[in-house]
């Protein structure tokens, strides 16, 4: 068990490895499945030293959903600011907001920071040193408060759910 | 039959929407005011650009080849890793640059931190030239719009 804890640290990453190569060579060859796993097992080991410890998912139904309201959230996000710059006469209010964190786990800031740039008018343009707070630039804003408790309500409450952290 | 005129018309639909996205966050470019607002054009326009593109040809190649196209799927992965990535970097490299932004923006430099604008000014390359811009038209858009 430790022997393959040691030599397999991170065995989703690796599946997803795997799955990528074969996704990528686009054959299941045996010795594609070869090769894939082989590259599966040295590239986590290689970047080992760069990883955080991983936080557990704890509800992979609640990713999923999560994930879901994120897509939608994109095409929101491209039809609002495809609007915003194709109509000529509406005027762009853009403005920074600090963000305070609830979030620890500095990957679950991470794919928040990922998030909110990928969704509605909002770029995400700094994590402050202590990580408490987070700088981010929204193209369109009238009311700052209201934007913030769409994040916590959307984005960052399922997160910490995810991760119970 | 129906069924090829209609997966035709999806696949159509999709090219034709994913051009016009990707069309319009590159005119966000041009039209937005200031380096972070222009920031909000690539990071989202593009990326469901590409979507759509890349839907149309996984249908495409699945319907016309019979067999499952899947690997249009690694690029969306990529890129929705990558590209918000970019554009925190770009953000950042702005903010550290001190760029200048439109005056209408809310929340303002005293409020931002040493760390997160950087203790001196960053050298800057020299000034690009544009292609349309003459020194009028750049005179006026500065005491316009911009600080």
């Amino acid at each position: 068990m430790t022997r393959l804890k040691r030599y397999l640290p991170t065995p989703v990453l690796s599946l997803v490895l795997l799955v990528v190569w074969l996704l990528m060579v686009r054959s299941l060859a045996f010795g594609h499945i070869l090769l894939g796993s082989f590259l599966a097992v040295t590239i986590p080991l290689l970047t080992q030293g760069f990883w955080e410890p991983l936080p557990r998912v704890k509800h992979p139904i609640k990713l999923a959903r999560f994930v879901l309201v994120v897509l939608w959230d994109i095409i929101v996000a491209n039809l609002q600011v495809s609007r915003l710059i194709l109509s000529p006469s509406r005027e762009a209010h853009p403005g920074f907001i600090e963000y305070p964190l609830a979030l620890k786990d500095r990957l679950a800031i991470t794919l928040l920071a990922n998030t909110i740039t990928m969704t509605p008018g909002t770029v995400s343009t700094n994590i402050r040193l202590d990580s408490s707070s987070l700088l981010i630039h929204a193209l369109d804003m009238d009311d700052e408060q209201a934007l913030i408790r769409e994040i916590q309500e959307r984005y960052e409450r399922p997160l910490k759910e995810i991760f119970e952290c | 039959m129906t069924f090829y005129v209609i997966t035709e018309g999806i696949i159509a639909f999709l090219l034709v929407a994913g051009g016009l996205f990707a069309f319009t966050g590159s005119l966000g470019m041009l039209k937005l005011k200031d380096f972070f607002m222009r920031l909000h054009g690539p990071t989202k326009g593009t990326t469901l650009g590409i979507g759509c593109v890349l839907i149309a040809s996984m249908l495409y190649f699945t319907v016309t080849q019979r067999e499952f196209h899947v690997q249009e799927l690694l690029i969306t992965l990529f890129l929705f890793i990558t590209a918000p990535v970019t554009g925190h970097m770009l953000a950042k490299t702005g903010l550290h640059m001190h760029l200048r932004f439109y005056t209408g923006t809310r929340g303002s430099l005293p409020e931002f931190r040493d760390e997160d604008v950087g203790q001196s000014r960053v050298a800057r390359p020299a000034r690009a030239h544009h292609p349309w811009r003459t020194k009028a038209k750049r005179s006026r858009l500065k005491r316009r719009e911009i600080v």
